[in-house]
């Protein structure tokens, strides 16, 4: 079981959360072309080691959260809201999840 | 090397055991081959057996960085079957299992082939009118299917949960009686000691570290044991595919690695004789039992990306939520073990069995969960690919390039989401 420190919850079990996938994909604009879609639709690294990913806590504050996860070892590094605006506001205000 | 025989067993058992030789040699790595294969799995060493069975190319070496059939050969439940839809895979499931049929005496290895019919439960009228588009499509293919309806499934399997209160209430079954189980170990060691016999060197305890290449060639590979080359190599790694192709600069692939679990009770008296299928709303389960009399069991991926090999605990509580919602009877039977194995998910749930963007590397990936089944077919198309360099025509789209033609072999309509395609 992994524990997810979900950064508006807290520490929840994973069961809680559906998982996204590859958080370093970057989709392309609407209007790029085919092979950049096909990049980011299909093609994956895959990595054996630490990678980025991207998870929902769904049954939770249904917020998309960043993980940054050995997939080996299932250690979990980093947890960020996926959303930027919301990663800097926490940043910045005095966050009593996080610090506990 | 002397056939295994009634006779040689009787013979032996005379002579206190002492005629048998070793299945297979245990020889030191050469330094050049014909054909190298990564991946001394089913796929792996049937491939070598083929290459030296239907091609007559025999200056092979197959690698594994464990023992043989180490990795997914055993990480399985077993089961066998056709019933496949889409084309390219439909003929290639059917030739396998055509192949499956007649396998213990190609090998002469008892590889435990039993047809016990595979048997998927329905719910819905609409579940039943698209199971018999799919039934009827393979059936056009040549493979066999039939629908049963609820008296006919009650007759052959009493003891499944009837209840009309039940959250799925069971209407019926496709069954495709021509499919069944096999014995996964006796399956590698078959193949091995065949392609053996016929020449190949299977070298264990070898793990490739590093691909050395030109532009468009591979010229060695890197091993535990000193630099192997291959005029031809193939990979046949699945589940490690990604981290092959990394060695050899390949960039990406249409795969994620995924865990899939698997299960077996404790040996019980004869209880279900075919295997049974459970696919509804969330659920996914499928059991049958081994001849030792152990329920052997699965059911969906752990739902995140691992290459760790153990799998996670809501799994194994669905699955034995499943588990008994179909077979009550099960409530009281105890895990005898547990295991998981690393799967090529692959982005349409379909195999890749072709050229690589190097001239001499041949790929054999992304089997998602349909690997064991299509073990002999693997090895006969990917050796007929590697002998002649071009791929049969019903491995035509099992391509890397199909996502760029818009050809994906996506049997359940997922999309492009490697967890899905369960």
């Amino acid at each position: 079981m992994l524990r997810i420190p979900c950064p508006f919850c807290g520490t929840r079990d994973h069961s809680e959360f559906s998982y996204g996938g590859d958080a370093s994909v970057e989709y392309p604009a609407l209007e790029a072309p085919a092979e950049a879609w096909l990049e980011a639709v299909f093609q994956r690294d895959n990595i054996d080691g630490v990678q980025l990913e991207t998870w929902q806590h769904l049954h939770g504050c249904r917020m998309w959260i960043v993980v940054e996860r050995d997939t080996r070892s299932h250690e979990i590094h980093s947890v960020r809201p996926a959303h930027e605006g919301l990663a800097s506001a926490l940043a910045q205000s005095a966050d009593p999840v996080n610090e506990s | 090397m002397k056939p295994y025989s009634a006779w040689n067993v009787f013979r032996n058992g005379l002579s206190r055991q002492k005629g048998w030789e070793r299945a297979w040699r245990d020889p030191e790595p050469k330094t050049e081959y014909d054909v190298v294969i990564v991946g001394a799995g089913l796929h792996g060493l049937a491939s070598a057996y083929y290459l030296a069975k239907n091609h007559g190319i025999t200056n092979v070496a197959v690698l594994d960085k464990g023992w043989l059939g180490s990795g997914n050969a055993g990480r399985n439940t077993t089961i066998v079957r056709s019933n496949y839809m889409m084309p390219g895979n439909r003929e290639f499931y059917e030739h396998s299992l055509k192949l499956w049929e007649n396998l213990s005496h190609e090998l002469n290895y008892n590889v435990m082939f039993s047809q016990r019919a595979h048997v998927s439960l329905l719910h819905s009228p609409a579940a039943r009118d698209g199971a018999a588009r799919r039934y009827n499509t393979m059936r056009l293919t040549g493979a066999d299917g039939e629908l049963w309806d609820l008296p006919t499934l009650k007759r052959k399997i009493p003891h499944l949960n009837y209840s009309a209160d039940s959250r799925f209430p069971i209407i019926g079954a496709t069954v495709q009686p021509r499919a069944g189980t096999a014995r996964h170990d006796a399956v590698a060691w078959g193949y091995a000691r065949g392609a053996d016999q016929r020449g190949v060197d299977i070298i264990q305890n070898c793990e490739v570290t590093g691909v050395e290449r030109t532009a468009n060639q591979v010229t060695g590979l890197k091993t535990s044991r000193g630099i192997i080359r291959g005029k031809k190599v193939g990979f046949a790694v699945a589940g490690n595919t990604s981290r092959l192709w990394r060695m050899a600069e390949l960039g990406k692939l249409p795969i994620e690695s995924h865990k899939l679990q698997a299960f077996v009770s404790e040996p019980l008296k004869p209880l279900l004789d075919q295997v049974v299928v459970f696919g509804v709303g969330g659920a996914h389960f499928y059991i049958s039992q081994s001849d030792k009399g152990g329920m052997v069991f699965g059911g969906d991926l752990d739902w995140y990306k691992s290459y760790a090999q153990r799998g996670n605990l809501p799994i194994v509580q669905d699955v034995a939520e499943c588990a008994t919602s179909i077979l009550p009877c099960l409530g009281r039977v105890r895990l005898l073990r547990h295991w998981s194995g690393v799967m090529d998910m692959s982005m349409d749930g379909s195999a890749f069995l072709c050229k690589t963007p190097l001239s001499n590397l041949y790929l054999n990936a992304g089997w998602n969960y349909g690997g064991f089944k299509a073990s002999p077919a693997s090895g006969w198309y990917f050796a007929d690919l590697i002998a002649n360099d071009r791929p049969d025509p019903v491995i035509l789209n099992h391509t890397l390039s199909r996502f760029e033609r818009g050809i994906n072999i996506d049997e359940r309509g997922a999309g492009p989401d490697p967890k899905l395609h369960g």
